[in-house]
């Protein structure tokens, strides 16, 4: 069967499975959206293409299925670079699919050409620039494979517009030949008994749970060691959920705006049992003060990440789905007594746990009061996604998480913005999920064009603006480190008017300036199906992040609430 | 490294620094675009190529990459589990310099006049140089040798004058297995 480049691609991605592509077109890449026409995928038409990216990254954490974007060369290109990063360093699947100039002017600086290729080698997984129409079907066989298999990631395929057009004869391939990636899935059963051994001697043991946990799908394997063990989890801002928040051996998230016990419990452990996580900084302030007593059990798929910022003892290359049940069975039946040290953690839980000075009657609300209104408010299913900053603090610390999946942010790259689209990418994966954004004002005015998207495409997102006037978090910092010298923060809170702007682009806007109205808001929100809504939440201003360890500080001198401690310390 | 030669002998200014010397064979894809990867994984990631020689093996499919890098022991450990994500690297050989065969080529044109002439030539006889060009006032010489060898001509040469230099960077394979004769016969004895 002849068909052309751009058929077989469409054909290909339906081969692979693909229901939904996020997108916009242009010259390079228009023989494509011609065959999209005849074809049962969905197209949704993005207004920018960083939220073609961002939406496709919001699907692929939904679902866990690869997120997939189309858009054209040159600027197109250029604009999903930010989301291709983001997917990067989160380790999230996503095939995006860019149109270039002709093999024939590559080179030439062509209208719109970009080196794409060059330009993306660096945030993605892999990518390739096809020459050849016959070469399409391996191509995309190959990138679905490398995006969705060993540690996930970003993969790119650059499709000149005369390999779109030229004709090939359809095939589907068998197998894929990559002799140079073959990623590691089973742990060495040394390494496992030596892990068993460690977590056997161990007094103070800490799971440390990341992202990986979530990617490989390895919540019930997860739960099952903890369970067994006694040992209490730490979840990393990108392993929310993986265990339930109301679980008594959750101890909520670690690192720079994590709480009192989970950072403390690192800080004192003599054993971590570190699954999918890298020791990123924002987990481990500075390195060198980090978990001085602790020894490390380290599980992931990528070996790159083991030994890269913290000697692993034992280190343990493979899939966590394999890995902890082999581990799990080489524990004794008998768990090691850890009440000493539970109940240790139990007091630093009680003594300093996440908190917040109400607001007075009369004065503005509370941001981290709307975070808990709406947590009570919605299904216990609904999707959560945030943007970058604040906010995106407050939503993590303050909803109570109860699967993964249903927790989706920006975490290794901290992309404003993030929010919006990648909820819209969420609800097409997931339509009968309730999907609400919690963003910053500042966070939102970066990618609020895509909620033209939502309502064109019928994708009732919810969004969540908690408006404090600000660039909130670099705001802190200013207070916090810079003596209060606020250096271009100021955003206002009234301008733009997100109730009109909303309005315009096809939303229900709503506005909420006291307490007393957020419930209201958020029942009648959750009652619109039809259309996005977006409620401006006027927040406190002065509302800061804790706890909070200082960039480059020892998670030792972690700052407490002023309200916990009196002296702002 | 510095660059000032009254601190570094004649000699081994084009040695690395010691310990940190570390030979990576690295057996890739034959595909466009596989050389530019590897350079910007090394940039990305902050690591040092000290030199570089790569080019098609004996099978068309793959081509390999000599590489001198120039780290401690740990960062190298990062560097080779960066490279062995890239797609299209298979196998990543590190070679110890005391257990592998290294040799460099150099390119280099000399001033070579009246009586200096026949001294030039005699001492590129002496490391197995050979004449490529010449003329009336230059000699232009090749020699492939180890790389310290290579470094002693280069110095020697600086005597006659340097016009221009070209090195190729080193490759190299590991030294072959030797028989372990004198282990055996303790054995038998004992």
């Amino acid at each position: 069967m002849r068909l052309t480049g751009a058929q077989a691609l469409v054909r290909a991605l339906e081969m692979e499975g693909v229901d939904v592509v996020f997108g916009l077109p242009g010259g390079a890449i228009l023989p494509v959206y011609d065959p999209l026409l005849d074809s049962p995928i969905r197209h949704v038409l993005v207004r920018h293409e960083q939220g073609a990216g961002h939406m496709a990254e919001g699907y692929a954490q939904a679902s866990g299925r690869p997120g997939v974007a189309i858009v054209t060369s040159g600027p197109a290109a250029t604009n999903i670079v930010t989301a291709v990063a983001d997917a990067a360093i989160d380790s999230v699947p996503m095939v995006v699919i860019t149109g270039q100039v002709p093999t024939g002017a590559i080179g030439s600086d062509a209208f719109q050409e970009v080196d794409t290729t060059g330009i993306t080698m660096s945030v993605t997984k892999h990518n390739w620039l096809v020459t050849d129409p016959a070469d399409i079907p391996r191509v995309v066989a190959e990138a679905f494979h490398v995006a969705t298999t060993g540690r996930p990631g970003p993969v790119l395929i650059d499709l000149p517009k005369d390999v779109s057009t030229g004709e090939l004869e359809w095939y589907w391939p068998r197998r894929l030949d990559l002799p140079g990636y073959q990623p590691v899935t089973k742990g060495h059963p040394k390494m496992i008994e030596q892990a068993a051994a460690l977590i056997t001697a161990a007094r103070r043991p800490v799971i440390y749970a990341g992202g990986g946990l979530v990617r490989a799908g390895a919540e019930r394997e997860l739960r099952a060691l903890a369970e067994r063990t006694g040992i209490p989890v730490v979840t990393t801002l990108l392993a929310r959920g993986i265990i339930p928040d109301d679980h008594p051996l959750a101890l909520g998230m670690p690192g720079m705006h994590g709480t009192y016990a989970a950072v403390m419990a690192m800080q004192r452990a003599d054993l971590l049992i570190t699954l999918g996580a890298r020791f990123d900084d924002r987990v481990t302030g500075r390195v060198s003060a980090f978990a001085p007593e602790a020894k490390v059990i380290h599980v992931d798929v990528d070996p790159a990440e083991l030994g890269k910022v913290r000697r692993a003892d034992v280190p343990i290359v493979g899939d966590l789905r394999n890995v902890l049940p082999e581990l799990l069975r080489r524990l004794p039946a008998e768990p090691a007594d850890l009440g000493a040290w539970r109940a240790t953690i139990a007091e630093w839980q009680q003594r300093y746990p996440l908190s917040y000075v109400p607001s007075e009657p009369g004065s503005a609300t509370k941001p981290q009061f709307v975070v808990e209104r709406l947590r009570a408010l919605t299904p216990d299913d609904t999707i959560l996604v945030a943007g970058v900053g604040q906010h995106q603090m407050w939503a993590s610390q303050f909803w109570t998480f109860r699967a993964p999946r249903q927790w989706i942010n920006s975490g290794g790259l901290g992309t404003m913005g993030f929010a919006v689209p990648a909820a819209v990418g969420a609800k097409a994966a997931r339509p009968r999920q309730m999907v609400w954004a919690i963003d910053g004002d500042g966070s939102f005015q970066m990618t609020a064009q895509e909620i033209v998207t939502a309502s064109a495409e019928r994708i009732p997102i919810k969004v969540a603006i908690l408006n404090n006037g600000y660039l909130g978090m670099v705001r802190q910092w200013q207070e916090m480190f810079y003596d209060e010298r606020y250096s271009e923060v100021y955003l206002s809170p009234d301008l733009p008017d997100y109730v009109r702007w909303a309005e315009a682009m096809g939303a229900v806007g709503m506005r909420v300036d006291a307490p007393e109205e957020v419930d209201a808001a958020i029942e009648k929100a959750n009652e619109v199906d039809d259309r996005p809504v977006v409620i401006d939440f006027r927040v406190d201003t002065f509302e800061k992040v804790y706890p909070m360890v200082p960039a480059g500080a020892s998670n030792d001198d972690i700052v407490l609430p002023p309200h916990l401690v009196g002296d702002g310390r | 490294m510095s660059a000032s030669s009254n601190l570094v002998p004649i000699g081994a200014i084009r040695q690395p620094v010691h310990g940190r010397h570390h030979i990576l064979s690295v057996l890739v894809e034959n595909k466009a675009g596989v050389l530019a990867r590897v350079a910007l994984l090394f940039s990305r990631r902050g690591f040092n190529i000290y030199s570089l020689a790569v080019a098609p093996t004996d099978d068309e499919r793959f081509s390999r990459i000599t590489m001198v890098v120039d780290v401690e022991t740990a960062p190298l450990e990062q560097i080779t589990k960066q490279l062995h994500k890239l797609i299209n690297v298979l196998k990543i050989t590190e070679l110890d310099p005391s257990d592998a065969v290294e040799v460099e080529s150099m390119l280099v044109t000399i001033v070579a006049e009246g009586g200096s002439r026949s001294r030039a030539l005699e001492l590129a006889e002496l490391f197995r140089g050979q004449v490529l060009d010449v003329n009336a006032e230059r000699l232009t010489l090749m020699f492939a040798l180890a790389p310290s060898a290579l470094d002693d001509v280069e110095a020697l040469l600086g005597e006659f004058g340097i016009v221009e230099v070209q090195r190729s960077g080193r490759i190299a394979l590991a030294r072959l297995p030797k028989p372990v004769r004198r282990v055996a016969r303790r054995g038998k004895v004992s």
